[in-house]
């Protein structure tokens, strides 16, 4: 029946309209997120630099943008909403891996172990951080409004190949310098006989910790390794499914 | 092109039809034609590779009535590395795996079919997961249990604990893994024969893992008994024992639901048995009455990673049962509709 046709086409235009509206929102919302991002961590960059010009030495540098950078970096925590919805097309478990093993940095390491804040391998870790994000955020920015300039493409998929290294190793080392004030304060840890039956040590959960860079680094670095052959060379890559 | 001739086993079709070549898209029910006919038209088959379209394998005078069971055992002849559990053989490349008791001449093929093959991987027996995966956890408990050298301080060495809920717990667990032996032995019916290999590291992993966790602290020479002493033990024991019997008695309604050697569903019902009359909230009952063990020997220990183990085995058991419960309502039109899938109204 033409009315009957008629009322399922202006449905579908209605439906179409929602989702059109839904996707703008969307894009609106990616677009500011990803903005504020690369904004806030220039703003780390930028606090970095001054402080090691003034002050001339990275002791007390950490403590100085320590805010910031929790803010920031748990702030992060919504990519892996965004992963979950669909409304950014990455893997979940991949987005989740890498927010945590930040945010376990930045709020189980150095904020809780004031002893190791001056360490050589936390200003490492830091710059790593701040060039990788400005990079990726800046890049994610630029593609949302369709104007993706070379030289940031290919930043976001060739800065990594060193960063990525230079950042697990500060990251290590970090870890590692912390271990004898773990040990002698027996922070976070929970001794037998207690009520609740159960017990954790600290010192040997980083130990882990640590190990497990050993099995999940060359897989994150592999992936990105991959995508990096896809965006620059167009290679396909036939992915193994399960 | 590998050309399997089958024999003409000489067998004639049951309603004596004549069989024209059909139009892959069109089902395959023809009306069966009244003549007498009684020549047997032969169907060819073809299997690609499902990634790569190869032609694997072509096999020529296949009987119309061929089970893809029977075509994958005849695949299995051209390639003896492809026993058939590990086949995957359908329709569409992307489409989803037929069924070994799916008739050749019911599918929408014509007389050439072409089927996709996809490689499953290396295959285990589920008997030999389960059975793999509950012995290690009764085993490894036992070992804590007597303190065997090199878990607890050398002076704890084959000692044994002064708690009696500690026996109780050994007890209980000990019980509830020869349950399961017995029941993977006696009374499960499998509808897979086989599942990856992989996944016997993946349960042996998790089963181990944990009732390793657990017995670690319940037989640790420190483990302080739960707080409300004689009345929380006795409490726990009787849940604990409620939920066994009734987890063992759902087990055995479902066996007898399929008759022997047989992979049929149907909707199960309460019975006789009291313990069964879970079924008229919820459809997965046997998980209900598992989460209810656990939490009895929560209880009863009042051990953390204890209740870790409960709640991570509740989140893998309402997994599986919405997806039970799922497929309960797409296969059956009458399903209750007053039952859940593990909680009664609430899951």
């Amino acid at each position: 029946m033409a009315s009957g046709e008629e009322d399922g086409a202006v449905d579908e235009k209605e439906n179409n309209n929602k989702k059109k509206t839904k996707s703008a929102i969307v894009t609106a919302w990616l677009t500011f997120y990803n903005i504020a991002m690369t904004a806030g961590w220039l703003v780390l960059a930028m606090a970095m630099a001054r402080f090691y010009i003034q002050k001339g030495t990275h002791k007390g540098l950490y403590r100085s943008i320590a805010r910031t950078i929790k803010f920031f970096q748990t702030f992060a925590l919504v990519e892996v909403g965004h992963c979950a919805i669909g409304i950014v097309r990455t893997s979940v478990i991949v987005t989740g891996v890498q927010v945590c093993s930040r945010i376990f940095l930045v709020w189980f390491i150095t904020n809780s172990i004031r002893q190791i804040q001056n360490e050589e391998s936390v200003i490492l870790f830091l710059v790593v951080w701040t060039l990788t994000e400005i990079t990726r955020y800046s890049y994610y920015t630029f593609k949302l409004l369709h104007h993706l300039p070379y030289f940031v493409k290919w930043a976001r998929y060739n800065l990594f190949i060193i960063l990525y290294p230079l950042g697990v190793i500060g990251e290590l080392l970090t870890i590692y310098a912390a271990l004898p004030v773990v040990r002698r304060t027996g922070m976070f840890s929970m001794r037998l006989p207690n009520k609740y039956n159960v017990s954790f040590d600290y010192y040997y959960c980083l130990i882990i910790v640590m190990l497990s860079y050993i099995p999940l680094f060359p897989q994150l670095y592999f992936h990105m390794l991959r995508q990096r052959r896809r965006v620059l060379h167009g290679e396909v890559i036939v992915e193994k499914d399960d | 092109m590998d050309a399997l001739a089958l024999e003409a086993s000489g067998k004639k079709l049951p309603n004596g039809s004549s069989i024209t070549a059909l139009p892959p898209t069109t089902p395959a029910k023809r009306k069966p034609a009244k003549k007498a006919k009684k020549a047997v038209v032969f169907f060819e088959v073809e299997i690609l590779d499902a990634k790569t379209k190869d032609k694997l394998c072509f096999l020529d005078k296949v009987e119309p009535n061929a089970t893809i069971g029977e075509i994958k055992s005849m695949f299995h002849k051209s390639h003896p590395q492809f026993y058939p559990a590990r086949q995957s053989i359908r329709l569409d490349p992307k489409g989803k795996s037929l069924k070994d008791e799916d008739v050749l001449q019911h599918l929408p093929v014509g007389t050439t079919a072409t089927f996709y093959f996809r490689d499953l991987g290396a295959q285990i027996s589920w008997v030999t997961v389960f059975l793999t995966e509950y012995t290690g956890p009764l085993v490894i408990y036992l070992l804590f249990y007597f303190r065997v050298p090199f878990i607890y301080a050398p002076k704890y060495d084959f000692t044994t604990s002064k708690h009696w809920v500690v026996h109780l717990a050994c007890m209980c667990h000990s019980f509830h893994y020869v349950k399961r032996l017995l029941e993977t032995l006696f009374v499960h019916r499998f509808s897979h024969g086989t599942m990856p290999l992989r996944n016997i590291f993946k349960n042996c992993s998790y089963y181990w893992g944990f009732a390793a966790w657990m017995a670690y602290y319940i037989n640790h020479p420190l483990y302080t008994p739960p707080i409300y002493g004689e009345q929380q033990i006795r409490l726990a024991l009787i849940v604990f024992l409620f939920c066994q019997i009734g987890n063992l008695s759902i087990h055995i309604a479902l066996r007898n639901l399929r008759p022997p050697g047989s992979k049929t569903r149907k909707i199960p019902y309460p019975t006789k048995n009291p313990f069964t009359w879970i079924f008229v909230l919820v459809s997965c009952p046997n998980y209900t009455y598992e989460l209810g063990s656990w939490l009895g020997f929560t209880l009863m220990t009042q051990c953390l990673p204890v209740a870790f183990f409960t709640l991570v085995g509740f989140i893998q058991m309402t997994v599986w049962a919405k997806g039970k419960h799922r497929s309960y309502l797409k296969e059956f039109r009458d399903y209750p509709p007053l039952r859940s899938p593990i909680l009664p109204f609430v899951l």
